[in-house]
């Protein structure tokens, strides 16, 4: 073999190992999920919207309106007499439809004589995610079709009495906005997005951050101890193997957490900026706002996972020989982080898939990420499940971490995960 | 009266076995040596004593408590010194060695880090970080960590690894007197000429088997030998 081919080989030898591929692979599974649901919105915005419709009209304008909705969309319910609302507002419910959109009495009437016919509409939001409110976009769109279908219609009968602005925008609208089991009167779905995305976004970010910053202190600090040949000391002196996993994982808590608040003060003036402009200029106010109990259960569901995720980065701190390996042992945590990070800022857990729920649900550190949200609308027995799940991973992530300080593994490095030895290789 | 009990003591690493059944005792205030080329089993002992490892078969007693029963006691009895520990860097020396006698009696504190301060010897580098240390620097703070709680057993695995010949004749006086004032020394080394200078007793080990036991003086007259590294070929042979 050539010198040039001998320096080749062995460099490949070298670089193809699980390390070089996993974190790869790994990113395109992620990826292509990503794909798979960016695919499906796409799917819901091709397919025709499910809309119930009240016509109290009979006027030409509400015959257009009507019209175009029974062509474009997929009409589970119809009728002409208000008193079928509630009725019409259930169904759409069950089938998980979009809008109970109801043209007015004298909608046509109002048009005609220069004032904008009024359309009432009853939003049906399924999820807070940011790609969960592209459902009611689609209908959005319909009523774009409509009014430009009635000014067409206001322009070709040559009505030169007509105001122009009215001509342009002859439809106007009262809107409530149902949200988990929530009625908002005179909101729309985009103006809940907008307090929403405050959760959806502002949140599981800085979950992340506090995890990640507390779980890589956690494993340094084990490698660290381990690199600079402290640890067998430690360990011969007279300290419970439960005070040193305790005072590791304590000491990267409050670190982790003033990290976070660092971090939030910048993030959250950075979103503040800009996110609330939206509702700040409208003359209507959401109530989403937590009580001091709720913070409280967001408080004990953000400890519990952070100890969760400490014991477990603990447990790989364990595993790390040097600082070197545990840059790489950080990767599982990052993916565990990411996972639930992305899927909570675009889909609402109530609106995903059960295998993607069951995911969620099963990964520690979704659940502070997803408190907040469901504190918001009542959902308690999703936190205290949460709460009880979380707090169990952690007592069984102690438990191994103490069983490994009292092996020889602490020591040896040699440990029972084999699938985690040819990881670290 | 014994302080090291060691019976049939065997370590298994998988299919490795790296101690295949060694016995010794050493009495209270005996210097005593574990001495063999590299991989005998000398450092796997002394991990073993010092409970950083758990035995496979066998047992042993410190100062009466069984190891294996009573791990917990067995520390705050005994002080081990690592063949290549380290101190936290971040740390000045001083700070290093309070860290330390923290875990130990809250009322000997002071006196325990003096003590520590005394043996290590470093002026007032003792106040600079252990970062700005030089290797003889770090191993004399060590030798002060170790023996500054008195204990009842130090443990000492290659105490002058690495150090040039005046840190190491240092710290060979300081482990004789910290033997002369009551504490059991166990003590691994290659330098079988550092051994045979400070221990009563020596063991050779070689292949994770005890091969020959006794005073170094005994065993040169035994083996018609000038010195311990004469023995040690001769046995080993």
């Amino acid at each position: 073999m050539s010198a040039l081919g001998n320096i080749i080989f062995k460099e490949l030898k070298e670089l193809m190992t699980p390390t070089t591929f996993l974190p790869i692979i790994i990113i395109a599974i992620l990826f292509g999920t990503m794909g798979n649901t960016i695919g499906g919105i796409e799917e819901e915005l091709q397919e025709p919207p499910t809309i119930a419709l009240i016509n109290l009209d009979e006027g030409s304008f509400s015959n257009i309106a009507s019209n175009i909705f029974n062509q474009t969309s997929n009409v589970t319910f119809y009728s002409e007499s208000i008193a079928d609302k509630q009725n019409a507002i259930n169904i759409l419910k069950d089938k998980e439809g979009q809008a109970l959109l109801i043209i007015n009495q004298n909608f046509s009437e109002d048009i005609e004589s220069g004032k904008t016919g009024l359309f009432e509409i009853y939003w049906i939001v399924q999820g807070g995610g940011i790609l969960d409110s592209v459902s009611s976009s689609v209908v959005e769109t319909l009523i774009s079709t409509v009014n430009t279908n009635i000014t067409r219609e206001l322009i070709a009968k040559d009505n030169s009495s007509i105001n122009a602005t009215i001509a342009l925008n002859p439809t106007s609208r009262n809107e409530t906005t149902f949200f988990k089991g929530k009625e908002f009167t005179g909101i729309s779905p985009g103006q809940i997005a907008s307090v929403y995305s405050m959760q959806s976004i502002f949140i599981p970010i800085v979950m992340m951050m506090i995890i990640m910053m507390a779980g890589q202190i956690v494993i340094s600090s084990m490698a660290l101890e381990k690199e600079n040949k402290t640890l067998e000391t430690l360990l011969t002196l007279p300290v419970k193997r439960t005070s040193i996993v305790a005072g590791k994982i304590i000491a990267a808590a409050i670190i982790g957490l003033i990290l976070a608040f660092i971090y939030m003060i910048g993030m959250g003036n950075y979103l503040a900026s800009f996110q609330f402009q939206d509702v700040a200029s409208s003359s209507v106010s959401v109530d989403l706002s937590l009580s001091g109990p709720d913070m409280l259960l967001i408080g004990v569901v953000v400890f519990v996972s952070l100890v969760a995720a400490l014991a477990f980065c603990m447990l790989l701190g364990t595993m790390a020989k040097n600082f070197k390996s545990a840059q790489t042992l950080t990767f599982p945590v990052a993916v565990l982080v990411l996972i639930p990070m992305f899927v909570t800022m675009f889909k609402d857990f109530d609106t995903l898939p059960l295998a993607l729920k069951a995911i969620l649900f099963g990964i520690p550190f979704s659940h502070p990420m997803m408190a907040p949200r469901a504190l918001l609308f009542d959902d308690y027995l999703m936190v205290f499940a949460g709460i009880i799940y979380v707090s169990i991973f952690a007592v069984i992530m102690i438990a191994i971490v103490v069983w490994v300080f009292k092996t020889d593994k602490i020591i040896t490095g040699t440990t029972s995960f084999k699938w985690m030895k040819r990881f670290k290789k | 009266m014994v302080a090291v009990e060691v019976k049939d003591l065997v370590k298994d690493y998988g299919e490795l076995k790296a101690v295949k059944g060694i016995n010794f005792n050493i009495e209270k205030g005996e210097i005593f040596g574990l001495i063999g080329p590299n991989g005998a089993g000398k450092t796997t002992t002394l991990r073993i004593l010092s409970t950083l490892l758990t035995l496979t078969a066998g047992s042993v007693k410190i100062m009466d408590f069984d190891l294996e029963k009573k791990p917990e006691e067995v520390r705050k009895i005994i002080s081990y010194l690592p063949e290549d520990a380290g101190a936290y860097k971040n740390l000045t020396g001083k700070a290093y060695l309070e860290f330390i006698a923290n875990f130990f009696d809250s009322a000997k504190n002071r006196k325990i880090v003096a003590s520590g301060i005394k043996i290590a010897d470093l002026d007032e580098r003792i106040n600079s970080k252990v970062e700005t240390y030089s290797k003889g620097m770090k191993r004399r703070l060590l030798v002060g960590r170790a023996l500054m709680t008195d204990p009842k057993l130090a443990i000492l695995d290659e105490p002058t690894s690495g150090l040039d010949v005046v840190n190491a004749q240092e710290i060979r006086n300081i482990v004789k007197k910290t033997a002369r004032d009551g504490t059991t020394v166990l003590l691994s080394s290659h330098n079988m000429l550092e051994v045979e200078y400070m221990c009563d007793r020596i063991a050779l080990i070689e292949k994770g088997l005890i091969v020959e036991e006794g005073k170094p003086s005994d065993l040169m007259k035994k083996y018609n030998a000038n010195n311990i590294e004469e023995v040690f070929t001769k046995v080993v042979k």
